[in-house]
């Protein structure tokens, strides 16, 4: 088609009118390229004096000024991150002639590291010649004092006065709040260059990262007058920055701090939620570390020290540490059988010590020896009575079992406004299956229905997943930010916290399981004891999970207390008032004997506080002898395991060693 | 088997001596403008050899596709023009709705790199108005001009709206300058440029006052004079200042003291013109006549008539970088985001132009064998 178009067209006529028009057009492109010519002789030659006598004294520039960084304060005001003066050490390469042989004089007058010679080299790399580059951050006034004598050596380098961020409250907040750093290298092809002009710092961690856009502000700009060799001489015109907003957490410091001496310096995590709204009331971590560490560059010594503790300061275990829940599934797991259709309040089973899936030879431990005998739901919950869950488990079958579990946000990130959450494992089908070509066995199901296994929970889905059920099924984004506010003058303005949908459907069931929760602290449970002298009716779970597989027979052989702590993760949840809950509590201590013994007191001073700062009198505390007691019930929950009589595992066994989910810290 | 790679690597170098398919002198004068861009660069970067070294690799890169694309018959070329054409163009449609409320949005991730899809069109927009005119009869009658009009308005369109009113003139510009060399009659070229004279007044009126805003400051930017007013009057000074022989090589006080804004990249011409002076300025005006003169030369001696709108056109269009550019720096035009070519740093840029000359040498690796 194209070719005979082409075969009519008259090609000899087309080239002679090309040619013309390509002459015509590069004649009119010379003419324009003439044009731009003759302006540059208008500017370079006609009205060059003019222009060099401006470019002479043309001394005025426009520079940054960086926005001061909003505060960060706790949902009462108490002030969690600020910022105060300081000076730093600043260097312009392109005034210095040998760098090495100005930095050796330098740290004659001045000490500086050997880590701020690397990151300052790392830095000027990636800089422009003219722009001063940090060198020592929060100079002492005694190096300040000797630097100012000895100034007049050392051209190009100047005492820059900063702000520079300060965490008061240092280790208890350090994994909510976390930190600012330096912006290094990396940082500078994230950010955005002109919202970052003579910022030094950013939010790493925690808080200060996630609200990094609210905490930052805006930068201004000044028109200063500088000298030939750029130096300033004078601030002609000021546009003053926007400074980032204030921002308030939902945090109660004085239960924060209640809680991290809780804990005495054991590892582990606890945190309390307002099941009204997500809010977070404490978050801690323990052990924990001073932040105030990383603002101006941790040294090399400090740094190791942190990250070789054995046990890990640095480590979020909230947000991070996985751990098998244990038996405190259980009051989720036995409002799914009602919930389901499942189960009646008033249905029983009969725990013998021991529960076999029919027709199979392997069987299930109970924790007490002999069982409980007839056990219906509250007393199921009350005593920890495996059999009834595995039992309960098993018809649920696990899909529907993971599905159910998954409203309350097991296996997934809670939302929660921190950087670097986990999702854990919520035994499933679909997780199994993306890890191993075995199929799904009926045992996994069951030993999943007493929270071993495959699972693994986050501290803070616990205390989320408590908070779902105590706000009558409500589930609330786990959120920490409060308010924000403009200047320190301005309003608050209050964040909202949409809720979700009920996951529950029969008030009379969440009421049955409640019963179940209440007996367990206050009946002869589990948790007896711990809700002595309270105002209110506290409602809880224990839970004990183990950390290691019980191979071999030392566990029959020393079952004191050392030993046991040593082997089992101590996990307690609880909510008050029972009848509607306003705090929601989980704490997990990575290293406790039983969960109601070690962590149900944890549990109970945060609770405690929480009276106080409402306004309430300070309980009397449950005497240790009361919680002692609960030991009364021997072996309280434990991790099922093959009955000695049972034969060697078939191939279904519950993995019941090297659990995916067991020491991960 | 491994021997005969440097055996056949020697027959092609050989090859290439004999009947060069590379036209050496357009190639010597495209290097020479990157040597000297990479020196000013240099001296606008204040040393700083990551970018100088960035730049010189995409100069390696774009001289790598330039001599791929030379191997691709010019008749090759045009088969694929309606695809690439219509493929780019979808890319500004997905460029657009990804863009939709985030304000200004240009570019498009692909993994291993980002690139801005309207660069694309500076190329395959002259191919797609040389592909249509080819098989008509020429002159275009007022049917064709319409029907290129289209071709050249969407993608333009798209582009300005993006808002990249620098690019969105190139590629109208490329697009324009293909419909010229056709031999559109002078009347035709007329009758459009008193139409859209016309046109102008009544869509002022159909215009928010923001627009007529942005409009006024383009074209008077000494109203604002603490966003492009201060870089029109700081680039005026650097030009003005370097009189009719320059400050020298990295003497350039205007960006070496951060007055000058975007001194790497648009307003590179500018420390240019400080440190080298009106001399150096008519040698690089020379150096991009040779150039433009050279591809017109090119057209003139191709195979056919996509060949010679195609390197006419892609030619003529580098024109308008260079007037575009220096106009604005030297305060005489808008300021649009026009780079110098091969001068200013910027990735997608320097690539896309090489690639344009690679087209270049196919054609002129193909062309008409004078009896």
């Amino acid at each position: 088609m194209s070719t005979r178009r082409a075969s009519i067209k008259e090609i000899r006529g087309e080239v002679a009118l090309f040619r013309r028009r390509a002459l015509t057009g590069f004649a009119l492109i010379l003419l324009g390229l003439g044009a731009l010519i003759g302006r540059y002789v208008y500017l370079q030659v006609l009205h060059h004096d003019e222009f060099a006598a401006r470019s002479e004294q043309n001394r005025v520039k426009p520079r940054a000024i960086p926005p001061a960084r909003g505060l960060i304060y706790d949902r009462n005001g108490v002030l969690l991150a600020d910022n105060v003066p300081a000076f730093r050490l600043e260097v312009t390469p392109e005034q210095v002639k040998d760098m090495d042989d100005m930095l050796g004089r330098l740290s004659a007058v001045v000490p500086i590291s050997d880590d701020d010679i690397a990151t300052f080299k790392k830095q000027v790399k990636g800089s422009r010649r003219f722009d001063g580059v940090p060198l020592k951050l929060k100079l002492t006034e005694d190096e300040i004092g000797r630097f100012a004598v000895n100034r007049w050596r050392f051209p190009g380098v100047d005492v820059v006065p900063y702000l520079t961020r300060r965490y008061p409250q240092g280790a208890v907040m350090a994994h909510v709040v976390g930190y600012v750093s330096r912006i290094d290298a990396d940082d500078l092809t994230r950010l955005d260059e002109s919202r970052y002009k003579g910022t030094t710092h950013v939010g790493r961690i925690g808080v200060e990262r996630y609200y990094e856009d609210l905490l930052h502000g805006t930068p201004g700009y000044e028109l200063v007058e500088v000298n030939a060799d750029g130096r300033t001489q004078a601030v002609l015109d000021t546009t003053a920055p926007t400074p980032g907003k204030n921002i308030y957490l939902s945090i109660d410091m004085r239960l924060q701090k209640v809680a991290q001496e809780a804990f005495a310096g054991r590892s582990g995590a606890a945190v309390a939620i307002d099941p009204r709204n997500g809010q977070v009331l404490a978050f801690v971590s323990v052990p924990d570390y001073d932040p105030n560490l990383f603002v101006n560059g941790i040294s090399h010594a400090d740094y190791t020290a942190l990250t070789t503790a054995p046990d890990k300061p640095l480590y979020n275990r909230a947000l991070r540490g996985v751990y098998p829940p244990g038996s405190t599934v259980k009051p989720f797991i036995a409002l799914g059988g009602l919930e389901l259709g499942l189960r009646r309040p008033s249905d029983t089973v009969l725990s013998t010590g021991e529960f076999c899936i029919p027709g199979q030879s392997r069987c299930y431990r109970d924790d007490l020896r002999g069982g409980n005998g007839v056990v219906n739901l509250v007393r199921a919950i009350e005593k920890s009575t495996n059999t009834y869950f595995y039992k309960l488990a098993l018809d649920m079958g696990i899909d529907r079992f993971s599905a159910w579990m998954s409203k309350f946000g097991f296996g997934a990130k809670t939302g929660i406004d921190l950087v670097g959450e986990v999702e854990g494992i919520l035994p499933s089908r679909e997780w199994k299956a993306g890890r191993s070509k075995a199929g799904w066995f009926p045992g996994e199901t069951i030993i999943a229905g007493i929270g071993q296994g495959y699972w693994a929970v986050t501290p803070l889905q616990l205390a989320h997943a408590t908070a779902t059920f105590a706000g009558k099924g409500i589930p609330y984004t786990p959120h920490l930010l409060l308010d924000t506010q403009d200047g320190v003058d301005s309003p608050r303005v209050a964040q909202p916290f949409p809720a979700g949908e009920s996951v529950i459907r029969k008030s009379a069931d969440w009421d049955a399981v409640d019963e179940g929760m209440i007996a367990v602290i206050n009946g002869t449970g589990t948790g007896i004891g711990l809700g002595k002298g309270f105002p209110y009716i506290i409602a809880g779970k224990s839970g004990t999970a183990e950390r290691f597989s019980r191979t071999t027979n030392a566990y029959n052989e020393n079952k004191n207390l050392a030993y046991l702590a040593t082997r089992h993760r101590a996990l307690f949840i609880a909510y008050t008032p029972a009848e509607d809950p306003r705090i929601a509590v989980a704490v997990v201590l990575e290293a406790g004997a039983w969960g109601a013994k070690d962590s149900g007191p944890i549990a109970r001073k945060i609770l405690d506080e929480w009276v106080v700062d409402n306004g309430g009198e300070r309980p009397t505390p449950p005497g240790a002898v009361d919680v002692v007691t609960s030991d009364a019930v021997p072996e309280p929950e434990r991790e099922p395991a093959p009955t000695s009589s049972a034969p060697p595992p078939p191939a279904d066994a519950p993995v019941d060693d090297g659990t995916p989910n067991g020491d991960t810290p | 088997m491994i021997a005969s790679i440097p055996a056949r690597l020697r027959r092609f170098g050989l090859r290439l001596l004999k009947r060069p398919r590379l036209d050496l002198p357009l190639l010597l004068a495209l290097f020479i403008l990157g040597c000297v861009g990479l020196a000013t660069l240099y001296s606008a970067g204040n040393g700083n050899m990551a970018l100088v070294g960035g730049q010189a690799a995409r100069f390696v890169l774009g001289g790598i596709l330039l001599a791929v694309i030379s191997r691709i018959p010019p008749p090759v070329l045009r088969s694929w023009t309606p695809w690439l054409y219509a493929g780019s163009t979808a890319l500004l449609v997905v460029v657009a709705v990804l863009g939709e409320g985030r304000g200004s949005y240009r570019w498009l991730d692909v993994g291993f790199m980002r690139f801005q899809p309207s660069e694309l069109l500076k190329l395959t927009m002259p191919m797609m108005v040389a592909w249509y005119l080819h098989p008509r009869q020429l002159p275009p009658r007022w049917k064709d001009i319409i029907v290129v009009g289209l071709l050249i308005a969407v993608p333009a369109g798209l582009i300005a709206e993006q808002p990249d009113l620098g690019t969105a003139l190139l590629v109208t510009g490329a697009g324009a300058f293909a419909l010229f060399l056709s031999g559109m009659a002078w009347w035709r070229i007329g009758a459009l440029v008193g139409a859209v004279a016309a046109v102008i007044p009544v869509a002022w009126n159909f215009l928010h006052e923001y627009q007529r805003n942005r409009v006024r400051t383009l074209l008077d930017p000494e109203s604002d004079p603490l966003g492009n007013g201060w870089h029109i009057i700081q680039s005026k000074i650097a030009v003005g200042s370097g009189g009719a022989f320059g400050k020298g090589w990295g003497q350039g006080t205007q960006s070496r003291l951060e007055f000058l804004p975007e001194h790497t990249t648009d307003f590179i011409f500018a420390v240019f013109s400080e440190e080298f002076g009106l001399v150096g300025v008519c040698a690089i005006v020379l150096l991009y006549s040779f150039i433009i003169g050279r591809c017109l030369w090119i057209a003139m001696n191709a195979r056919d008539t996509y060949s010679r709108l195609l390197a006419g056109a892609i030619g003529m269009s580098f024109f308008v970088y260079v007037v575009v550019n220096g106009g604005m720096v030297a305060g005489m035009l808008p300021v649009v985001g026009v780079p110098m070519p091969l001068v200013s740093y910027g990735g997608t840029s320097a690539v896309s132009l090489l690639v344009g000359f690679g087209v270049l040498m196919s054609i002129h690796a193909n062309r008409k064998l004078h009896e």
